[in-house]
Order: C-alpha cells, then sequence, then structure tokens
C-alpha cells in the first residue's frame, strides 16, 4: 500500500532495505546460531548514517523524526530482529538524553551517538523492577560532586556492547515513584561492570546482560533532568519509542508474510502449488491484512509523535500492542503455511516465530499496554463527563 | 591528489541477450546499474583519498540517463561527478571512447585513473589501457591490493593466473581493478541526500576540442559484424598428484575412452 513517503523517507527504506538484503539477511542465521554480536553490521549503519536519523542536524545527526526511525527499525526487522533489536535499543537509550537532556550532556554525548561511534543502552528493569518500575532498587547518593551508584539492572539491552548508559536509580526513596531520577554513566566508569550475556530463546543476536554498580562515581552533571524526574524521562522515553518496537512488528511479520508466499508459490501438492488452495490463501489474506494495519497504525502514531503532541501514551500504547500481537500471529501463520519446512533452520521462519515473542514482552508486556490503554479511556471518560 | 574514476553505466544482468539482427545488446526492459567492477574503483578511489588525501572525480560517457549512476558514486562519497554525453559520441568503439574519455580526463587533469577491470556488458577490458596509452602514461590493471600511494608512487598487486605480481609505477597512472580489492561500501544517507542535489558538470563535443572525425561511429575503426555465443568447450578433466601418478592416471584414461 502507498503510504505517500516522501522522496527522503523512500531513500531511507531503500537504503535501510538494501543493508537488510546485502549485510544481514546473509549472516542472520549464524548470528542466531552463535549469539555473536553484530558489530560489522552496526559499523554499516554507521557508515550509512543511520544512527543519527532521529538526533537533530546540530548534534550531527539527521534531525529526522518517529517516522523515518520507524520506517529504518521496520526495514532491518524484516532481515532479522536480533539486529534491529540492537538498533532500536540504541534509539531508546538516546531518548532521555535527546528529550531531558542539558545543552552539555547533548553536545557532550550526541555526536558520538549520532556518528555510531559509541552504542547506547537504557537500564530500568531489575530482579524486582519489571513491569512495576516503582520496584526499583538502585540507588544513587549525592556525596559532594558525585553520585554513588549502587545495584544492578537486569536483562538490559546493548549491556557491555555500549559505551553509553541511560539509568534510573532512586535518589529518594521516601519519595515513592517522585524519588527517582536518571543519569548517564559511561562505560569505563569505575565500579560499573557487566553480568554474564543471557542466552535467550531469541534476538540472539542482540547483547543482553545485567549492569552492576558497585559503588560508582559519576559526577553530578551526569543528571538528567532534575533530581525525582526519572520515571518521567522513562515513561516519556518509553512513549516515543513504543512506535519503534511496533515497527519492529510490522517488520518481521512481513519478513515471514514474504518467506510464507515464496514457499506456497513453490510447494506442490496434490499436483498444485499450495498456494492455489483456498486454505491457505484465507491465511495469507489474513496475514496481510492485518500487517498493513498494524503498519497503517504504527504509520499513523509516528506521525501523531513527530506533530509534536503533547501525549501519546495512549496511541503509542496501542501501535506497540497491536503491531506486536501481528508480529507473534503472522511468523507463527508463517511457519504452518510452510509447515514442516517452516520448523526447520534451513528456513528463517522458526526463527522469525522465535525473535517475534519478545515483542509482546519487552518496553512494557502488551498487558501493561492495556492497562495503559485503560487508564487513557477512564481519563477521559471522566473528562468528558465533567 | 586528484583521483578520476570512469564508470560505466550497464544493463543489470549477467545475461545479456543480444538483438542477432543488428548485433547489439537489448537493453529494452533492463534496469540499468554501475558497472560492478567500477564499484570496486570508486572504493579504492575512496580509500585512496581517505590515506592520502585528494579529490575523487567520477566521470562516464553515455546518453543523458547515465547522470544515474554519478549520482549513485556522489552517494557513496565521489566529491565531483562528470557526464560526458553529445550525440556526436554515439557508436563509440572502445577506441573512440578512450580517446573521448582522454580528451575529458586531460580537461579534469588526473594522478590515479581508476577503471573497473572490464564492463559486464561488452567484456573488452580494452578502454581502461587504451586512456592510457592516449596520455602515454603507465597502465597497470588487475589490480587486486594497493600496497603503498603517495604522491610521487604507487604499489600494487596485479592477479596473475598463477599468484600476483608486486608493481611500483610513478604517477600518473591508471590502474585496472578486480572485485578481490575490496567490498565496495553502501552509500551513506547523508550522500544519498547530497547527490540528489549534486551539480553534475557536463562535458560536450564542443568543450573538447576536438575533431569531430575522431568521435562516436566515424572515429572508430573497428566494426562490429557478428556476435554470437561460442560453442561450449568439451569436457576436461584436471588430473591431481606427482608426475608418474598423472602419467599413470592419464593413459589409463586415454586407454578407457579408447584414444589410444
Amino acid at each position: 500500500m502507498d503510504y505517500f513517503l516522501t522522496e527522503e523517507q523512500v531513500m531511507i527504506r531503500d537504503l535501510a532495505r538494501q543493508i537488510a538484503e546485502e549485510k544481514i539477511v546473509p549472516v542472520r542465521a549464524e548470528l542466531d546460531e552463535t549469539g555473536e554480536f553484530p558489530w560489522d553490521i552496526m559499523k554499516t549503519l554507521a557508515q550509512s548514517d543511520l544512527f543519527g536519523l532521529f538526533i537533530p542536524e546540530e548534534y550531527g545527526g539527521l534531525g529526522k523524526g518517529s517516522l523515518e526511525l520507524a520506517i529504518a527499525v521496520e526495514e532491518l526487522s524484516r532481515a532479522c530482529l536480533g539486529v534491529s533489536t540492537t538498533y532500536a535499543a540504541n534509539a531508546l537509550g538516546t531518548y532521555p538524553l535527546l528529550l531531558f537532556g542539558s545543552d552539555e550532556q547533548k553536545k557532550k554525548f550526541l555526536p558520538d551517538i549520532a556518528s555510531g561511534k559509541r552504542l547506547v543502552a537504557f537500564g530500568l528493569t531489575e530482579a524486582n523492577a519489571g513491569s512495576d518500575a516503582g520496584g526499583t532498587q538502585t540507588v544513587a547518593r549525592l556525596e559532594g560532586n558525585e553520585y554513588v551508584i549502587n545495584g544492578t539492572k537486569q536483562w538490559i539491552t546493548n549491556g557491555g556492547a555500549a559505551e553509553v548508559y541511560t539509568i534510573i536509580a532512586i535518589t529518594d526513596r521516601c519519595k515513592g515513584p517522585r524519588g527517582a531520577s536518571a543519569f548517564v554513566v559511561e562505560k569505563g566508569t569505575p565500579g560499573f561492570t557487566f553480568g554474564k550475556k543471557e542466552n535467550k530463546m531469541g534476538i540472539r543476536a542482540s547483547a543482553t546482560t545485567e549492569l552492576i554498580f558497585d559503588n560508582c562515581r559519576v559526577p553530578k552533571e551526569n543528571l538528567i533532568g532534575k533530581e525525582g524526574m526519572g520515571f518521567v524521562v522513562a515513561m516519556k522515553t518509553l512513549d516515543n519509542s513504543r512506535t519503534g518496537v511496533g515497527s519492529q512488528g510490522v517488520g518481521v511479520a512481513q519478513g515471514a508474510f514474504d518467506e510464507a508466499v515464496k514457499f506456497a508459490r513453490q510447494r506442490v501438492q496434490f499436483g498444485h502449488p499450495v498456494i492455489t488452495f483456498q486454505a491457505v490463501q484465507h491465511m495469507l489474506a489474513d496475514m496481510a491484512t492485518s500487517i498493513e494495519a498494524a503498519r497503517s497504525l504504527v504509520y499513523a502514531v509516528s506521525r501523531l509523535v513527530d506533530s509534536g503532541a503533547k501525549d501519546v501514551s495512549k496511541e503509542s500504547a496501542m501501535a506497540k500492542v497491536f503491531a506486536t500481537d501481528v508480529a507473534m500471529k503472522v511468523t507463527t501463520d508463517a511457519v504452518q503455511v510452510m509447515g514442516g519446512s517452516g520448523y526447520m533452520k534451513e528456513y528463517p521462519v522458526e526463527k522469525m516465530m522465535r525473535d517475534a515473542k519478545i515483542l509482546q514482552i519487552y518496553e512494557g508486556t502488551n498487558q501493561i499496554q492495556r492497562n495503559v490503554i485503560g487508564q487513557a479511556i477512564i481519563k477521559e471518560a471522566a473528562r468528558n463527563n465533567k | 591528489m586528484k583521483i578520476v574514476i570512469c564508470v560505466k553505466q550497464v544493463p543489470d544482468t549477467a545475461e545479456v541477450r543480444i538483438n542477432p539482427e543488428t548485433n547489439t545488446l537489448i537493453r529494452d526492459g533492463v534496469p540499468s546499474i554501475i558497472n560492478p567492477f567500477d564499484m570496486h574503483a570508486i572504493e579504492a578511489g575512496l580509500q585512496i583519498r581517505e590515506a592520502a588525501g585528494g579529490e575523487v572525480t567520477a566521470i562516464t560517457m553515455g546518453p543523458p540517463q547515465a547522470e544515474q549512476v554519478l549520482r549513485e558514486s556522489l552517494s557513496m562519497g565521489v566529491d565531483k561527478a562528470v557526464l560526458v554525453s553529445d550525440r556526436l559520441f554515439a557508436g563509440s568503439d572502445t577506441w573512440a571512447t578512450a580517446y573521448t574519455l582522454y580528451k575529458a580526463i586531460e580537461h579534469i587533469g588526473a594522478d590515479i585513473i581508476l577503471c573497473g577491470k572490464q564492463a559486464i556488458d561488452g567484456d573488452t577490458a580494452q578502454v581502461g589501457p587504451e586512456i592510457a596509452e592516449f596520455f602515454d602514461m603507465p597502465h597497470i590493471s588487475y589490480i587486486r591490493k594497493i600496497v603503498d600511494v603517495s604522491r610521487e608512487r604507487i604499489v600494487v598487486q596485479r592477479l596473475m593466473d598463477d599468484g600476483f605480481d608486486v608493481v611500483e609505477s610513478k604517477l600518473p597512472v591508471l590502474l585496472t581493478v578486480v572485485r578481490e580489492l575490496n567490498v565496495p561500501r553502501l552509500p551513506s544517507l547523508k550522500g544519498k541526500m547530497a547527490a540528489k542535489k549534486a551539480e553534475i558538470v557536463k562535458i560536450s563535443a564542443a568543450d573538447l576540442k576536438v575533431d569531430e572525425q575522431d568521435l562516436g561511429l566515424k572515429g572508430s575503426p573497428t566494426q562490429v559484424l557478428n556476435i554470437f555465443a561460442p560453442d561450449p568447450k568439451g569436457n576436461r578433466k584436471m588430473l591431481q598428484g606427482g608426475p608418474e601418478e598423472m602419467v599413470s592416471q592419464l593413459v589409463s584414461e586415454l586407454l578407457e575412452s579408447k584414444c589410444i
């Protein structure tokens, strides 16, 4: 379907697609098998300026928005969600600096992020703080001109690989959710180390580790925004990044669908290619329809975010929950259309199905997204009945 | 340092079909790309610039639509692009093409000229070396590695059937390159955006101040009489092992096939 993209958006799509086809597709099975971090691909993305897509021009980026990022993420996700997770998590980690960073912080960090010289990671989740971010136990205590950080972040994408980390820690436990603050911590800071690399079901090319802070001292200037703004930073960051997860869903679903169609045209049973059978056609029709619906929603919400809309929590949650549920359904159905072949590692759809599952879990489970949507509905209804 | 890269627009297919009546390539319906070997020449030019400094110019001779390959070259990071285009150039053979490009490059100036080893449509591998001959400058073909380059000299490895030669030359020099040389980079977004707006320098026959008799069909000493696919060669088998082993294998093969 034609989404009336601008000439530049088409350029971004074509370049991301070229990288996906030439650099990612040939190695994705191996990356999945070995769990090796895709450094070569990150280098290609850096050379192609894709890391700077959403970063303002004054910091060396291209000054584009959520829609352009969604388009690039979708194309990379068609080929490999492990790679696109690494790329998208970089944006996730950058948003706290972009949205709440001081001029000095932006000048210091954004140019290297835009050029792809330094990768970024976002650290919110902990062993006892997943869906309930209020359970955060990592603390940052102000001592003179330094914050002393203690605690452990869990399942952090790009952990170890990234050079820059934006994390949430409690600065005042008495204040509850208003007692959290956001910090930027650089790799190599004494007292900051990484736990083991997790062995995951899918997105195996992406690195997932613990971040361990043991009396890690960072200068006071590393506080992002003001003390107590940590959860606001985290929530606004997630509001911006959720459409990116939605576009990952659209991408992996499209990738699986393309494989299923190709296979169904070639596979002959009862003397005919299986695509001629209505049972298969109906599955493909539902897959294609739901992908287009998901893409429409993701693009529409991305445009809403780019318009500067003040509150996009509900809409971005809708884009994430719908597109990622579509991704799980479509990748599962792609395996089904391809039957035994789909289940085998010779074909990419079993990997896509394993990869897709994380989309319903990370950056807020789809149940939490529904909570966000539900709360917004209650608020709107109350406002309308005043 | 001035680096000039000769690029050619070719049909995107390894199996070019030929019109048997006109003996020319059938280009209809086939998308056009930069000749793949020229992509390696572009990458080499950019790497030389990164190592030794200088300016990289991509040049192509062709119809107006050949501008597309120049914009692609620009998106990869080439500094300038020159389109050599004129109706008078139509029908050029390798001699006339090389002569025209020589005149155009003379216009720009070059310390190093890079070409792909051949174009995938015509496969002659002649235009590069012929340009060098017109300039009366050294040329080294089939470069697989650039060992060292400075403002005065260059050391390269030339691919041979049984290994490679190490060749040193003074500048200016013309090099033709093979795939083994490098992996061409992908374009960058900033490069693509800049390439869209970039001005392409256009050179016509009048700009070259040459005799029309030396251009296009008139300036082409060769004429294509016939193009055909040669019959496939017979099967062959490579024997392995020491001389004695191979001789006994050969004798038994010959006996088996009743040749002796």
